[in-house]
Parts: structure tokens; C-alpha cells; sequence
């Protein structure tokens, strides 16, 4: 393909694309130049393909055609991030939002909005789109969406992933045509140093730095890679990226490709993405056909091929080396550094590793400028961030935020606050290898150096808020024991420290702690830390350091006083009935699996303790509420 | 028993128990199978450090790895077969056993946990009297438990197959397989 | 042009070192007369960085880093001995220990243990971290070597000797805290690729891995009245026993040996040399053989059994090319249970054949079918020292006493054979003294040396002879794959499983780390060997007057049918994966 050619893509479809960003009147001129009076985005992501958003499309489709409506274009797209609300539809130019679509509501959306003259269905929208006196607003307007920035995802829930033309209509290769024929090399370096882009994959190096490094390293052939091995479990930053916009990480792939000397390049993804992976798939067997990767790219006489590896269950690999040696083939263990990657990496040439969200930012810092990245964020830490947003919190979804964000705002304002009125405890960023927020720091700006400060990590943008029914011992075993399995076992402090540590804590919530295995706990976490092989020893122990250190009356209250707080350790709580809402329908002595329920009909029941092994069944199963945690 | 102990018997240690009391193999590959995990071999010889990836295809071809898949994978790509069983139990992804017809896996990610998934857990098993890790006598079903499917938002959530689950409760769980056992009920009158 | 070396300045505890780039904290250290300790680094074997022992602080370095692996640069200060290092290595210690079998007291390691070395140095606590364990079956499959997996500590220093080997029999198993090492699908050891060359064992810093020990049925044989017990010992050990008493490596304690084996109780001691002599003889003899009838060439050597399994089980289509010779081990015990019982009046089955050997290799191979009671019990040299520490004899302070005749003169040709090289050398010296009476050529020097690979061509009697010397198995697979591929054509090589030959085997004592991370111990080995050979007045095996009392008493001559049926043997293929 040549530069022209190029060019006639991106002007044929851009008004197409275009009417996705704008709203109402502007949009509407603008649909009518496209030929299609309406577009109906539906989500394509995980999330909500999980909770059958392709049985909406077929809905559509086959309502559209019985009524002819071929002025409406059906796109199924990536994530838009509000996942819990999913599935999502959104009708453009209106920008109407509807959520948690079934296939008869979209029926009824095409017979009452779609066709001509149709009107908005009100009453399927997303409530927070629909204020209280009735009047529509732009869900860009809401809170949820109202602070969010979008540059790493700003394709994502707007272009079909499956289209490059939908991509490069949308900005995708503007980049790296602007890079091979307009910059040196050392242009694209300086421009990545100078825009303060630092990995958004969890150690946060400057990407500028390693593309330099490897550059400098000597060696006929180099690689690229791209991570997208996102082992954080609650994280799906990487995954809504490659699912939303496949083509933005192999433009970039393909510019540092150039700008370090390499022609080719892997992504390691996970296997447990398959809608990642076959979008991925797609898009590189198209960038071939269209000759935006292979040989002589745009014809400028550089080659850059990518190719794919799929991961195979294993945490550890998201480390750089482990990753290298997982793609070799070998079992995924770590190697020690120095050399680091960008002078001996993969199959011992110089590499550079970058993950997806960091190889989203590289597009716009190209087009729009390393002064204009800068300019965003804090000074410290340029640009935005994604974040996945999970846990006890009412909007669970994507989010992406200028850094220097609080925490407060997410919360409260993106995140909409804790359901069901409890109390915000804390919010656990970095995932297993991270710490945790307490509420005292909610006010923290989120960036780089204050998440370090108070003993968290930026990490690669889980962050799970935790109410007062969660217990942080709990949570903090619960990370153990995912590091504890995930350890390669390679080196000692983490291959038998996780597991130690973990009996420690699990001693705790069994009940049978001592006073004395806290100081022993602080030791065995400063050692791991300080002599593990690799990033996940060092950081194994954070989840623990972090809830000792806001939450050790918590410890505390377990060791000494026996006592649960959240009420979420077995050992320490019991199970009882209130005999005031009890009403006796026998449900929960039906239904517990060693009969530790007794009482007649319609009378209270009692629990025998000596019998009951807290299964919680009985709780779950009692339709009045009578069941209490003690 | 505690969530702790059979989170361990479904963690990676537990994979040798198994081996050591199901000495006699029961593999039953066809010819057809070996033929499509030859030319499987035979593409990727050249590729550098493909062991995985036909580790990977080998055990979508056979359902799971046996030690008679792992000597031909070793023999093909002339490695030795304790590299290659060295690989196959390092990744959470490679089963060494049978698994069942239907395949169960209840997440236990983070988003998942603080949203109850352990008790999801804890409802399949009592549901089919197994535990993680493990397959129905029948060979109907079979769970595992996995780290995040990237559904946070439906959290706490269970795959069956292809299929998610989400918004679970411990309730809901006898329904949803009972499906699963209506439709083979459903294929033997047929 | 030769490159100038980068040279980079560092100070490791105050001391100054300039050392050249690239050297890692650990070698930089040395040369400042500290040293750091290790667990799961060993000189020319292994190099992971994974035990974390070997932690020390070093500026420009987060956290603390491992010195085995981590390269010097200039201007760095290093500090090996802080407060914050000696905290880290002893919670390593006691984590190791909190899954660790400590049944020192009856372990074979015991008082020669690298953890315990260190436990004790820094007074650990070993239950300090008890905790949940898992326990795994103690591998005794095989008749050379005993795998407890309950002792190990993951330092993979086996996987990395059996990975050198290019045997590949075992490797890291699952993960995380449940990584233990073994074959694959955990089978035991007899039923994988293992050859029982035994390097595992001598790279083992604890007593996971011991040669499977016969020790008891020799006392027991020792003390049967009815028994006729005879030790011979091979070439090796005398370069060897004595580091087992703490006499400097390379001591040639042959006279001592000899005696401390008559104190425990033989009835005679012979010299294995001399049935290398007599290998020499049957295998030169073959060699020109195969070269004058055309018969497969290239004839590799057949003296070492860890190779020989090697061939049976990954080259079964490479065994009409081993020399049909058996090994001197097995060849003495034929030579002892038929010419010598015969001449002495002796009934066979009361006689006890003993072997000292260097080797773990060699415990199976007097175990195989076609040659089983040829020699009744095979030990190491680990195990004789012990046996001689038992027994209470003082063996520093022995006098040096001769080996019994008639199997006690050999030539310099015979002690060689317990280096690499050592083999081919002497089959040379014979070979073209054979075919031709007027080469005299003793010295062949291109066959010497621990360079694991050489080759070499003679020219004599108008043939020119290609021969090849390899050592260490994944050199031998090297060769066999060159001369299967036509890329190489040679007459004869010689191999070795183990890399320098059988003063680096599997049966060799096991020095301390420190010693071996500090010394060229094959060099130093092979040197005593070769000193025997150069001060012996006889060199060619030939020329060995127990040669010729042999042949003339009872074989007649080199590869007549009755050496055939007793010193031959045939090999069956065995294909391990």
C-alpha cells in the first residue's frame, strides 16, 4: 500500500467515524453525509459478550432487514467500560446509551427508535443517562464518564476492531506513517524520552529509556515484544485494549520497531483472552494484506513483521525475562538482571518489552506531540492511566483518568460509590503484587510516586475497593495464595517464603495466632523483598506489608482478641438465627448439608454449633434475613 | 473442609497424587489424532521455541496431555520428555489427566473473591460431589478453578464451557448445571 | 588481533580489585580473598542465581543482589559481610531448612554438607519456619544411585550437571513450592534416559543424591570365612582417594591405597591398569581388524559403561560401532573368576570379586545380564574411603605397600585410561607398534589435555588413522552426529561420559564447594595420571610382561576366540526417551 492509498482509506470512512464522537445536531449533518442515518455501536467485549451481546446483534440485524432499514449500520466494537451494565448499546448521533440489553429490547429499540421518525426509548437507557425530571443527558455527561480521559482506549467502543479501515479511518498508522516518512529514529526516541511515558505494565521505567537502551545495544537482529500477559486477576485493562483496538499496539509495535533497528516482533498474550487473541489475529493477517506490516511498509523500505504466542496459564511470565523464556519456550522462569533485555533478551538479542496500555499511548504522543503528552498528568507522571474498577463498588468497569486523579474521585464520583450503603475501606491497586489504600488516604492524587509513598504500587491498573465486609487479612491471604501458586519456585525466598508466609496468615484466621508471629511475618516479607530473584518475590509480600501497616489493629484483633471484625474468617465467627425474623419456613434446615439446623414449622430455628461447619448455605438460602454472623 | 485446603489441591502440587495412584493408563488415542498432532510437529519444527504452542495444540486435539502424547511431542520436536513434562507442569494450562465433557471453572480472581466466588466454588462441588480438580465418575463434568476471565463486571462468575455464567450466587448454581444434565438426559432418549 | 580486555575497579570491603569486565562479584571477590557462599552455584556446571545465598550489597543495585551472576562494573563497592547480608543468607538458610529432611546424623552428606557448613556458620534455627511439607518417595530404582528427594534443596545443580551431560533424564517438575526434580511423569529413575554417569551425585551440595551403596555386603563378604575376597582398583582412584583423607587434589597415593585395602581385610589387591593393558590389547587389535577387513569404522571405545548405555539407549543404530572390548573393570573380573581361579585351584563361586571404581556407571554395569558375577561389588571411591575411615585406618599415616602379583606390573598405557585421552593414547602407542614394529612414538600429545573435544590424524604404516577424543556426553552426541552426517569420518574415538574422563566421575569424593570453585580439579587429577605414565620404565601396554604371561598361559593371542568368549561382549538396543 502506498502513503496515498492510505490516505483515501481514512478520507473515505472518516465522516462514518466521526459521527461516533460527536452528539446531536453536529453529528446529525454529519450522518447524513455518510449515508447511514443511524449507527447502533454495539459492545463486543468480554464483558459483554459474557452476558450475550451477540444475540442483541442478531436481534438487530434480523429486525433491521425484516424492515428494510439499510440506512442503519450495526457495529459491534470494543469495550465502553461500563461493564456491569453490559450489554451496552449505543445509538448514534443521538448518543443514546442503552444498557443491560436483551434481544427483545433491542427489537423494541429498532421498532420505536431506529426506524424513521423513531424516538429514543426512555425507559431503557442508562438511568444515569435520564435525570430526574425525565430530560436526556449525554452519557459523556455522566458522572462516570465526565472525568475519564481517553487516550489509550480512545478507539475503544468507537471503531469495529474487526475493520482496519474503521482503524486507520480513526487515527490508527497516522502515526507510524508520520514516523517513516517524517522521523529518525533518534526523532521517534527523543520525542518518547521527552513525552515521560513510563510503562503502564507495573514497574513504570520510562519507555523512552529502554527504546534507547536497545537501540544503543549492538546486534543484527532485535526484537519487539508486547505483553499482554495481564495475570492480575480483576484487571482487564490489556485485554479491553487488544479487544477494542488491536491496530493501535501493532502501529506501535512497528515504531519502535523502527526506531531501534528491530524487524520483527511477538505479543505474548494470554490464552484465557480468546476474544483478544482472534481479534489480534484478524488485525495482523489485515495489516499484512493492507502492507502496514510485512515487507517495505507504506514503501519506505522498512520491514516489520508481527507474530503472536499465547501464554499458558502462568503469572510469573507477565515479568519481562520470565516472559522471554516463556516465548522460547521454556518453563516460564525468571533470569537474573543484569543483562538486562535491551542488551540480551530474547533468545539473547537485544529486546524491548512493553505492555499493551503502554503501546496504546504511543499513537497520540507521535501525532499530537511529547509537549502535549506532558502537559497531562502530574509532573512526575505524564499522561492518564486505565484503571479496572471491581469490587464492592456500583459502576465496575473501565476507566481511564489523567494521572494526579484522587482516589476520592474514582470512588465517589466515576465509580459512583459503595452499594448498599456500607463504608468505603480501601482500594487494593497493583493487584498481588500491590497494596492497599486505606480510607484515610483517599485524597492521594494517583500517580507513580504517591501510590510508592503510601505503600501501594501503580502496578498495571487493577484496583478493587473493599467495604467493611471484606477483612484484610482475608484479602491479604487471598494475594498470598495466588503468589503462593503463581510462584515459578525458582529461587528460595519466594519458592518457600509465599508458602510460609501464607501458613503465617492462615494461622491468623484460623484463630490460632501469636503475638509473636507478626514481628515474624514483618521479617520473612523485608527478606523476601530484598533477596527474591525476581518481581514477584519482591513484590509478594506488598499485600501483607501494606494491610499490617493501616489495618494491624485488624491483625491484632484476630490474634488477641479472636475477633473477625468483617465477620468473613470461619474459625472466628458462628452462625446464628434471629428468632425474631426467623419465621420458621424450614428452608435453611432443608437445605444444611450436616443438619445442624433444628426446629418445627413455622417456629424459629437453632443452629447447633457443635454441629455446624459454616458453610454459610443457610445464610445464603434464608429469605428473610434472619441468618447472623457473629 | 476449609477454602484453603482445596485451593491447594488445586494448585499445581497436587497434579503428582494423581499420577501416582492412576498407574495404569487409560489413553485411548485414534490414529486420526495422532495424525493431526504429526502435522502439527512437523509445521512448528522450525519455528523457534514452539514446545508450548504444540503443547497447546496437542492438548486441544487430545483434551489433555498423558505421558503417550508427551513422548510423541518429544520424539517430533527432538527434545527430551522431561523437558517437555517439565514444561506441561509448569503452566496452569496443561492438565495431565482426563477432563470432563463439560468443563467447569469458577473464578477465583480478585473481583470475583470479594464478591463471594469462594462460595460458588463450594456449591458446585457439594452440587456434583467433587472436588476442584477433579471429574465426575461418569466423565460428565469436571472443575477448576481459574484466575479471572476478564468479566469482572459480572463478578462473581463461573465458565461452563464456552459459556459464562455471571452474577452468581451459591443458589443459582444447581440450576445452571442442571441444564447440562437435561441435555445429556435429552441426548441419550435420543 | 587478539582484543584488549576491558579492565573495570572495584572495591569489595574496602579492598581495592581490578579484575576484567564482565567478572561477576563472585570471581571479583576471590581475588580479594573473600569468599561468599553458595548453595546452588558450581564452577563449570551451574550458574542460576537462584539459591540467594550468595546476596550481597553492591551500590547501584536495588535490594540485594546475587553475587554469582551479577557483573562488576567500575567504580562499584561491594560489601559482602553487612549485618543486612547475613540476615538475608541465615531466613534463606532457615527457610531451606523448614522443608528440608534432617536426618543428619545417619546422612551420607554428614560432616560434608554444604547446608549444614552454612547452617552452622550462621547459627540458624532450623524449625523457626516449620511448616507444611510434602514428601516424596526415595528413588532407589536403579543399582547406581539413590534419589531422596526429601533432602533436596532445588539448587538444580543436578539438573544442570545432567543437562551438560545432554542426557536430560531429569528436570524441574510443577511449580512454586511444590518444584521438586525428577524424571518425567515422575517415573523412576530406571525407566528414563539416566546413563549413571553420576555427575548429579558429585554436583549434589546435600545428600539428595548417593550412589546406591554396597559397603555392607562387602563387610559381609569380608567376613564370611568361606569367601576368598579380592579388590582390584582402577587407574583413577589413586589420583584421587587421598582428597578423601584432606590430602592435597592430585596426590598419588597408590602405595597407601594398596595398603589400607590389605588392612580391611583382602586376601589380595590387584592393579586395574592391568586389565587395561589388556583392553588395549583386544581393542587395538580389533582397531586394525575393522581397518584391514573393512568392518564399521569409526570403532568408538567401549571401556566406559555410562557411554555404553548411552549408545543402547539414544544411538541403538551406532552399536556395530562400539568395540565389541569389554570395560577392564569387567574384563578383570572374567580374568579372575576363570584364568585366575583356574591356575590357583580356586572354586569360583567362593571367590568375591571387588572393584574400586570412580565410577557410578560401573555399579550397573557388573549388574547387566550377559556379565552378572563377573565382579561381585562395585565401589566408589567415596565408598572405600569410607570403609577405610570405618575400619579406624589411619590413612595418612600408612606405609605404601605394592599391589599382589600376578596382577600387579602395568604399564604407563594402563594408568592413563583414568584420563580423557588416556584411552586413545595408549591404543595408539599399541596400535602402530602392531602395525608397524618401528614406531616408537610414546608420546602422543594431541590426545592429552581436558579440552573435552580433539581430534588428531596419524599416519602409520601407511594408513592414515583419523582419531577423535571426546569427553563428557553431550561432546560424545556432538560426534556421533557429525559421523552420522558424513561432516566427520574418523577411525576411532574414544569417549568418555564424564567431562575429563574417570578422574572426574560420578564415584570421585565430593570436595567442598569452596575447593572446587577454586580449583582445576580434572587438571590436577589428570596430572598424577600422567606423571605415573611419563616415570613408569614401561609405556606400552604391549610391552607389559603380564601381557605376555596372559596370552601365553591362556588366551594365545589378541581377539583369539577363546578372549572372545571372555573378554567380549555384545550389546542390545534400548531406545529411553
Amino acid at each position: 500500500m502506498t502513503i496515498k492509498e492510505l490516505d483515501a482509506i481514512r478520507a473515505a470512512k472518516k465522516d462514518l467515524i466521526a459521527v461516533r464522537r460527536l452528539v446531536k445536531e453536529e453529528g446529525e449533518k454529519l450522518a447524513q453525509k455518510t449515508g447511514y442515518r443511524k449507527q447502533v455501536l454495539v459492545c463486543g467485549g468480554t464483558g459483554c459478550t459474557s452476558s450475550h451481546s451477540m444475540k442483541v446483534i442478531e436481534r438487530l440485524e434480523s429486525v433491521l432487514a425484516e424492515l428494510g432499514l439499510d440506512d442503519v449500520l450495526v457495529v459491534k466494537t470494543g469495550c465502553f467500560g461500563l461493564c456491569s451494565l453490559g450489554p451496552i448499546m449505543i445509538v448514534y448521533p443521538e448518543g443514546a446509551f442503552y444498557a443491560q440489553m436483551t434481544p427483545d429490547h433491542a427489537e423494541t429499540v429498532v421498532r420505536k427508535h431506529l426506524v424513521k421518525g423513531g424516538e429514543i426509548v426512555k425507559e431503557l437507557l442508562y438511568s444515569g443517562t435520564v435525570t430526574d425530571s425525565g430530560d436526556i443527558i449525554p452519557f459523556a455527561e455522566t458522572p462516570f464518564y465526565k472525568k475519564q480521559m481517553r487516550i489509550a482506549l480512545r478507539n475503544c467502543g468507537v471503531i469495529a476492531p474487526e475493520d482496519i479501515e474503521e482503524a486507520i479511518a480513526a487515527g490508527d498508522y497516522a502515526a507510524l506513517e508520520k514516523v517513516l516518512t517524517q522521523m529518525t529514529p533518534d526523532d521517534v526516541i527523543s520525542e518518547m524520552l521527552a513525552s515521560g511515558l513510563r510503562g503502564r505494565g507495573g514497574a513504570g521505567l520510562p519507555t523512552g529509556r529502554k527504546w534507547s537502551f536497545a537501540k544503543a545495544s549492538k546486534g543484527d537482529v532485535k526484537y519487539v515484544c508486547c505483553n499482554a500477559d495481564e495475570g492480575d486477576p480483576g484487571a482487564f485493562m490489556d485485554r479491553s485494549v487488544l479487544e477494542g483496538d488491536p491496530h493501535c499496539v501493532l502501529e506501535a509495535m512497528a515504531i519502535a520497531g523502527y526506531a531501534i533497528g528491530s524487524n520483527y516482533g511477538y505479543i505474548y498474550v494470554r490464552a484465557e483472552y480468546p476474544v483478544a487473541v482472534k481479534r489480534l489475529e484478524i488485525a495482523i493477517s489485515q495489516a499484512r494484506e493492507y502492507g502496514l506490516l510485512g515487507k517495505d511498509i507504506l514503501g519506505t523500505g522498512f520491514d516489520f513483521d508481527i507474530e503472536i504466542r499465547l501464554g499458558a496459564g502462568a503469572f510469573v511470565c507477565g515479568e519481562e525475562t520470565a516472559l522471554m523464556t516463556s516465548i522460547e519456550g521454556h518453563r516460564g522462569e525468571p533470569r537474573p538482571r543484569p543483562p538486562f533485555p535491551a542488551v540480551k533478551g530474547l533468545f539473547g538479542k537485544p529486546t524491548i518489552l512493553n505492555n499493551v496500555e503502554t503501546w496504546a499511548n504511543v499513537n497520540p504522543i507521535i501525532l499530537n506531540g511529547a509537549a502535549w503528552f506532558s502537559s497531562i498528568g502530574t509532573e512526575s507522571s505524564s499522561g492518564t492511566k486505565v484503571f479496572a474498577l471491581g469490587g464492592k463498588i456500583t459502576n465496575v468497569g473501565l476507566v481511564e483518568v489523567p494521572m494526579g486523579t484522587t482516589l476520592r474521585e474514582i470512588v465517589e464520583e466515576i465509580g459512583g460509590g459503595i452499594p448498599g450503603g456500607k463504608k468505603f475501606k480501601a482500594a487494593q491497586t497493583g493487584g498481588p503484587s500491590g497494596g492497599c489504600i486505606p480510607a484515610s488516604c483517599i485524597d492521594t492524587p494517583i500517580d507513580y510516586y504517591s501510590l510508592i509513598a503510601i505503600g501501594s504500587m501503580m502496578g498495571s491498573g487493577g484496583m478493587i475497593i473493599l467495604d467493611e465486609d471484606s477483612c484484610m487479612v482475608d484479602i491479604a491471604k487471598f494475594y498470598l495464595e495466588f503468589t503462593a501458586d503463581e510462584s515459578c519456585g525458582k529461587c528460595t525466598p519466594c519458592r518457600i517464603g509465599t508458602k510460609r508466609l501464607l501458613q503465617l496468615l492462615t494461622k491468623i484466621t484460623d484463630g490460632k495466632g501469636e503475638p509473636e508471629d507478626l514481628d515474624k511475618i514483618e521479617e520473612l516479607a523485608n527478606h523476601m523483598k530484598q533477596s527474591s530473584l525476581c518481581a514477584l518475590g519482591q513484590s509478594a509480600p506488598n499485600p501483607v506489608l501494606s494491610t499490617m501497616r493501616y489495618f494491624r489493629d485488624e491483625y491484632e484483633a484476630h490474634i488477641v482478641r479472636k475477633e473477625c471484625e468483617a465477620k468473613v474468617c470461619k474459625a472466628l465467627l458462628s452462625y446464628y438465627i434471629d428468632p425474631d425474623k426467623c419465621r420458621g419456613c424450614t428452608l435453611c434446615a432443608r437445605n444444611c448439608p450436616v443438619k445442624a439446623i433444628s426446629g418445627s414449622v413455622k417456629q424459629p430455628h437453632v443452629i447447633d454449633r457443635t454441629k455446624c461447619v459454616k458453610c454459610g448455605l443457610c445464610e445464603s438460602n434464608c429469605k428473610f434475613g434472619a441468618i447472623e454472623r457473629r | 473442609m476449609d477454602m484453603l485446603n482445596y485451593k491447594q489441591a488445586a494448585s499445581r502440587g497436587n497434579y503428582r497424587v494423581k499420577i501416582m495412584t492412576e498407574k495404569k493408563s487409560c489413553f485411548h488415542g485414534t490414529a486420526a489424532q495422532e495424525a493431526e498432532l504429526s502435522a502439527v510437529i512437523e509445521e512448528s519444527k522450525h519455528i523457534p521455541g514452539c514446545l508450548v504452542h504444540v503443547l497447546q495444540r496437542a492438548q486441544a486435539i487430545y483434551g489433555y496431555l498423558p505421558i503417550e502424547v508427551q513422548t510423541l511431542i518429544a520424539e517430533g520436536l527432538g527434545v527430551s520428555l522431561s523437558e517437555v513434562y517439565g514444561v506441561a507442569t509448569f503452566y496452569s494450562q496443561f492438565s495431565l489427566t482426563p477432563k470432563g465433557k463439560h468443563r467447569i471453572s469458577v473464578c477465583l480472581g480478585t473481583a470475583c473473591y470479594v464478591k463471594g466466588s469462594d462460595k460458588i466454588l463450594d456449591a458446585v462441588e457439594k452440587e456434583l460431589g467433587i472436588k476442584c480438580g477433579e471429574c465426575t465418575e461418569d466423565g460428565m463434568f469436571s472443575i477448576d478453578s481459574c484466575r479471572c476471565v476478564g468479566a469482572c463486571g459480572l463478578a462473581p462468575v463461573m465458565m461452563i464451557d464456552d459459556e459464562v455464567y455471571g452474577k452468581l450466587r451459591p443458589e443459582k448454581v444447581k440450576a445452571i448445571i442442571d441444564q447440562y444434565r437435561e441435555a445429556k438426559d435429552d441426548d441419550q432418549r435420543a | 588481533m587478539q582484543q584488549q580486555q576491558k579492565m573495570v575497579n572495584l572495591k569489595i570491603n574496602g579492598i581495592s580489585v581490578t579484575v576484567p569486565e564482565g567478572t561477576t562479584i563472585l570471581q571479583a571477590a576471590r581475588k580479594a580473598h573473600i569468599e561468599i557462599p553458595t548453595l546452588c552455584f558450581l564452577k563449570d556446571v551451574s550458574c542460576v542465581g537462584s539459591c540467594r545465598m550468595c546476596v550481597v550489597e553492591a551500590t547501584g543495585a536495588r535490594g540485594l543482589v546475587a553475587a554469582c551472576v551479577y557483573p562488576v562494573a567500575e567504580g562499584m563497592e561491594v560489601r559482602t559481610n553487612t549485618d543486612k547480608c547475613r540476615r538475608s543468607r541465615k531466613l534463606t538458610l532457615e527457610l531451606i531448612l523448614s522443608k528440608h529432611k534432617k536426618k543428619c546424623l545417619s546422612c551420607e552428606r554428614n560432616h560434608n554438607c554444604e547446608l549444614q557448613k552454612l547452617s552452622l556458620g550462621y547459627s540458624v534455627d532450623e524449625d523457626r519456619f516449620k511448616g507444611e511439607d510434602f514428601v516424596l518417595p526415595i528413588d532407589n530404582s536403579t543399582p547406581y544411585v539413590v534419589r531422596d528427594n526429601d533432602k533436596c534443596i532445588n539448587c538444580m545443580r543436578c539438573v544442570a550437571a545432567c543437562n551438560k551431560q545432554s542426557v536430560n533424564a531429569i528436570g524441574s517438575i510443577g511449580r512454586g513450592f511444590h518444584v521438586h526434580i525428577g524424571s518425567a511423569f515422575d517415573r523412576p529413575l530406571s525407566e528414563s534416559p539416566c546413563v549413571g554417569c553420576g555427575q548429579c551425585i558429585v554436583a549434589c551440595p546435600v545428600g539428595a543424591l548417593s550412589e546406591r551403596s554396597t559397603v555392607d555386603e562387602v563387610w559381609e563378604a569380608l567376613s564370611d570365612p568361606t569367601k576368598m575376597v579380592v579388590f582390584f582398583t582402577a587407574p583413577s582412584i589413586r589420583a584421587t582417594l587421598g582428597e578423601a583423607f584432606d590430602m592435597p587434589v592430585g596426590t598419588n597415593v597408590e602405595g597407601k591405597m594398596v595398603s589400607a585395602i590389605r588392612r580391611l581385610g583382602s586376601d589380595a589387591v590387584f592393579n586395574m591398569d592391568v586389565t587395561a593393558d589388556l583392553t588395549i590389547m583386544e581393542e587395538a587389535s580389533e582397531l586394525i581388524n575393522r581397518i584391514k577387513t573393512g568392518k564399521p569404522l569409526p570403532m568408538f571405545t567401549s571401556c566406559c559403561p555410562g557411554w555404553v548405555k548411552f549408545v543402547e539407549q539414544t544411538y541403538p543404530e551406532m552399536i556395530p560401532h562400539l568395540s565389541t572390548c569389554k570395560s577392564p573393570q569387567q574384563m578383570f573380573g572374567a580374568l579372575l573368576k576363570s584364568y585366575w581361579c583356574e591356575k590357583n585351584g580356586i572354586d569360583p563361586a567362593n571367590l568375591y570379586v571387588v572393584s574400586i571404581i570412580p565410577c557410578t556407571a560401573k555399579k550397573y554395569e557388573c549388574k547387566r545380564e550377559e556379565m552378572k558375577g563377573d565382579v561381585d561389588a562395585a565401589l566408589t571411591t567415596r565408598e572405600l574411603a569410607r570403609m577405610i575411615k570405618t575400619a579406624g585406618i589411619k590413612f595418612t599415616e600408612l606405609p605404601d605397600e605394592e599391589f599382589d602379583n600376578p596382577f600387579a606390573v602395568a604399564t604407563g598405557g594402563g594408568a592413563i585410561f583414568g584420563a580423557t585421552g588416556g584411552v586413545m593414547e595408549a591404543a595408539l602407542r599399541a596400535a602402530a607398534h602392531m602395525l608397524d614394529g618401528s614406531f616408537d612414538v610414546l608420546d602422543f600429545f594431541s590426545a592429552r589435555g581436558t579440552n573435552p573435544l580433539k581430534e588428531a590424524s596419524y599416519l602409520v604404516a601407511g594408513h592414515a588413522i583419523k582419531v577423535a577424543v571426546a569427553s563428557g556426553l553431550a561432546n560424545a552426541r556432538k560426534i556421533v552426529e557429525q559421523v552420522k552426517s558424513g561432516e566427520k569420518q574418523y577411525d576411532f574415538i574414544e569417549i568418555m561420559a564424564c567431562p575429563g574422563g574417570c578422574v572426574n566421575g560420578g564415584g570421585q569424593p565430593t570436595l567442598s564447594d569452596s575447593v572446587r570453585n577454586s580449583t582445576e580439579l580434572k587438571e590436577a587429577r589428570a596430572k598424577a595420571l600422567y606423571t605415573a605414565d611419563a616415570t613408569n620404565t614401561l609405556r606400552r601396554s604391549s610391552d607389559s610382561p603380564v601381557m605376555g604371561v596372559i596370552y601365553d598361559d591362556y588366551f594365545g593371542f589378541p581377539n583369539s576366540s577363546k578372549a572372545h568368549k571372555l573378554l567380549h561382549t555384545a550389546y542390545k538396543a534400548d531406545k529411553k526417551i
